[in-house]
């Protein structure tokens, strides 16, 4: 039988929605469902990981050295609770791109990235090649899996009515100082997370300033959208980096996509495959965004994104 | 102090990939391909550090086919002091990777190893992170700005969250991401420079290392198609569109 160890990314006390998405390709893989909880303060985030449907336990361990997520320190915690599992998932965020093939070289395997599709207890469908290639691979049987889960791919397990057992662990590992957090600079904002929100807006380089940007955020506002950009906006500094959607940024996969003054580069492309409804607003009828956009739009966007924000009432 | 840089010979990142119709591979004759865009900033970033003076020589390390020569001369070219090839006619996994890189610390005992965040054939976002566990030093992954003191680093980083900075001890491995730096055009006298540069030629066996397949790898599959769109004429048939969706 599978024992799946699924290791809980949270942030300011909070358990990430990616955890859920993580449970939903646990539950097709198949067997026991634990979560395990590194943190200073562990306690509220075991409880959201315990209401999910499908985690049979959730496993905590509070230690100072958790407060922030630092793959050195957490990697030898993961691998003394994972002793007797056969699996070990994380989403594939920053965090556990940094995390878990510190992981799983230590544990002397390789890793499953980006996990899209569970063929069975071993087999994986994950993309290369930006997305343009999907392939099949086969873990050895008789070896411990770690993967990342591609959040984008599995919807969240629903919270609610479960409650799994919470068991305290006290890890006893030696922990590294060789790495320490110094500061987190976040752009916080009222607005829908890029990752898990239902509607995304995003603007390119045709915006061409971070005061022009504006446009962006008034339309997702209006939509109740989070914001994303492709690369070329971010480079040009017109937003942060952590609104980059793409092969190298989030994945995502919102009910609605506004791409604007995207031209739609495989690089961005792969970032919204998994899209329900992809709009496109470009000024250049063949931008390769509008093969697949859903709706698209030509024109200039400093005229028509302030029209259709107006259009939505 | 020597700084060893992952620089790995991919497909060309404006190459859209074709998946053979057997769903064996990618179609690979003819296809340009070039040194992995994060390793580029990689080589940048050493070099840089190097001009400062914070590092005495850059190293270049490529582990791949025999023709791996023209590629590495790249490099070279951009401004490396030598060049690594570490030869197989395998593929090459991450794990792999990383315990060829560990061979290698071991013998060059470099203060900073420096590779992509991921190559963007496999993009597998591994190496880097699985060089570090097996070095048993620190890592500081997607970083955008590197700042180097007497025997610590501070690299801020791109995380989901925002930037976030780490100090690190070194050694250290980090991994690049794409606001470090913007990589040089290499000049046409510095081709010429490169030529009588040294690269060694190692034979991935004879490092003790083992290029066995961790992952098997059965089928290749194109991605599912999205369907057909449309075009609409105007801002009230995009809403029409939209509204008729249930999605405003
Ligand atoms: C290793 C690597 C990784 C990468 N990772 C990513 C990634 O994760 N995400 C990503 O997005 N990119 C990524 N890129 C970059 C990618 O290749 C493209 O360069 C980038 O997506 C282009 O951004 P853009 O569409 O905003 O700009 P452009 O390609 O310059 O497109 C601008 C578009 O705006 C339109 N336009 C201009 N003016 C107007 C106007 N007034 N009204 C309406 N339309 C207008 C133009 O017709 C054009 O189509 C990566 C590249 C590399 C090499
Ligand atoms: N075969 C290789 N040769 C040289 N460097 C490599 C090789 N494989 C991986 N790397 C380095 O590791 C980084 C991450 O690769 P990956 O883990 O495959 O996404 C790359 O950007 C390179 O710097």
């Amino acid at each position: 039988m599978n024992k799946i160890l699924i290791v809980a990314e949270h942030q300011d006390g909070k358990l990430n929605p990616a955890t859920a998405r993580c449970v939903s390709c646990a539950l097709k893989i198949g067997g026991e469902i634990e979560v395990l909880v590194l943190a200073a303060a562990p306690d509220a985030i075991a409880r959201a990981a315990a209401a999910l449907d499908g985690v049979t336990r959730v496993r905590s361990a509070a230690n100072p050295a958790n407060a922030h997520a630092l793959a050195a320190v957490l990697a030898p915690q993961v691998i003394a609770a994972a002793a007797d599992f056969t699996h070990v998932l994380a989403p594939s965020t920053t965090f556990g791109k940094d995390l878990m093939p510190r992981v799983a070289a230590l544990l002397g395997v390789a890793q499953v990235s980006d996990l899209m599709q569970v063929e069975d207890a071993h087999r994986f469908v994950r993309p290369i090649y930006a997305g343009n290639a999907l392939i099949t691979v086969q873990a050895p049987g008789d070896q411990i899996v770690v993967a990342t889960v591609r959040t984008a791919s599995w919807p969240e397990a629903k919270a609610g009515a479960a409650h799994a057992p919470i068991e305290n662990l006290a890890l006893d590992v030696a922990l590294p100082a060789h790495t320490r957090f110094v500061a987190l600079q976040s752009g916080k904002s009222d607005r829908p997370d890029l990752q898990s929100a239902s509607r995304v807006v995003s603007g390119g380089r045709a915006l061409g300033s971070a005061e022009n940007f504006q446009i962006i955020y008034a339309l997702a506002d209006k939509l109740g959208a989070a914001v994303g950009a492709s690369r070329a906006a971010v480079d040009a500094g017109y937003v942060p980096s952590d609104m980059q959607v793409g092969q190298t940024g989030k994945i995502i996969a919102p009910a609605l996509y506004v791409a604007i003054g995207i031209s739609g580069a495989i690089q961005h492309l792969t970032g919204i495959k998994d899209a329900g409804t992809i709009v496109a607003i470009n000024k250049d009828a063949e931008a390769p965004i509008f093969e697949v956009a859903d709706f698209g739009l030509v024109g200039d966007l400093f005229k028509l994104v302030p029209e259709l924000q107006q259009a939505l009432g | 102090m020597k700084i060893l840089v992952g620089y790995k010979r991919v497909v060309d990142y404006n190459v859209r990939i074709q998946v053979k119709p057997d769903g064996s591979g990618v179609v690979s004759e003819g296809v340009k391909l070039s040194p992995n865009p994060f390793d580029e900033i990689a080589l940048e970033e050493a070099l840089r550090l190097r001009e400062q003076g914070v590092a005495s020589e850059v190293v270049i390390v490529a582990i791949g086919a025999a023709d791996l020569q023209a590629h590495l001369r790249n490099g070279l070219a951009m401004g490396a002091n030598r060049a690594i090839h570490v030869s197989t006619s395998d593929a090459v996994q991450p794990l792999t990777a990383a315990r060829v890189l560990l061979k290698l610390v071991e013998k060059e005992r470099p203060g900073l190893v420096i590779v992509g965040k991921q190559a963007i054939d496999d993009d597998s976002n591994q190496t880097g992170q699985m060089l570090a566990a097996l070095w048993d030093r620190p890592q500081a992954t997607f970083a955008s700005k590197v700042e180097i003191g007497a025997d610590k680093a501070r690299v801020t980083r791109e995380v989901d969250a925002g930037l976030e900075t780490l100090e690190v001890d070194l050694p250290a491995v980090i991994t690049t991401d794409l606001r470090l730096n913007e990589p040089r055009f290499i000049k046409l006298p510095d081709i010429m420079k490169a030529k009588s540069k040294p690269i060694e030629v190692l034979e991935l066996a004879s490092l003790g290392v083992s290029s066995g397949d961790h992952l098997k790898t059965t089928h290749y599959a194109p991605p599912p198609k999205r369907g057909k769109g449309v075009m609409v004429k105007n801002v009230a048939d995009l809403v029409a569109a939209l509204k008729n969706k249930g999605l405003v």
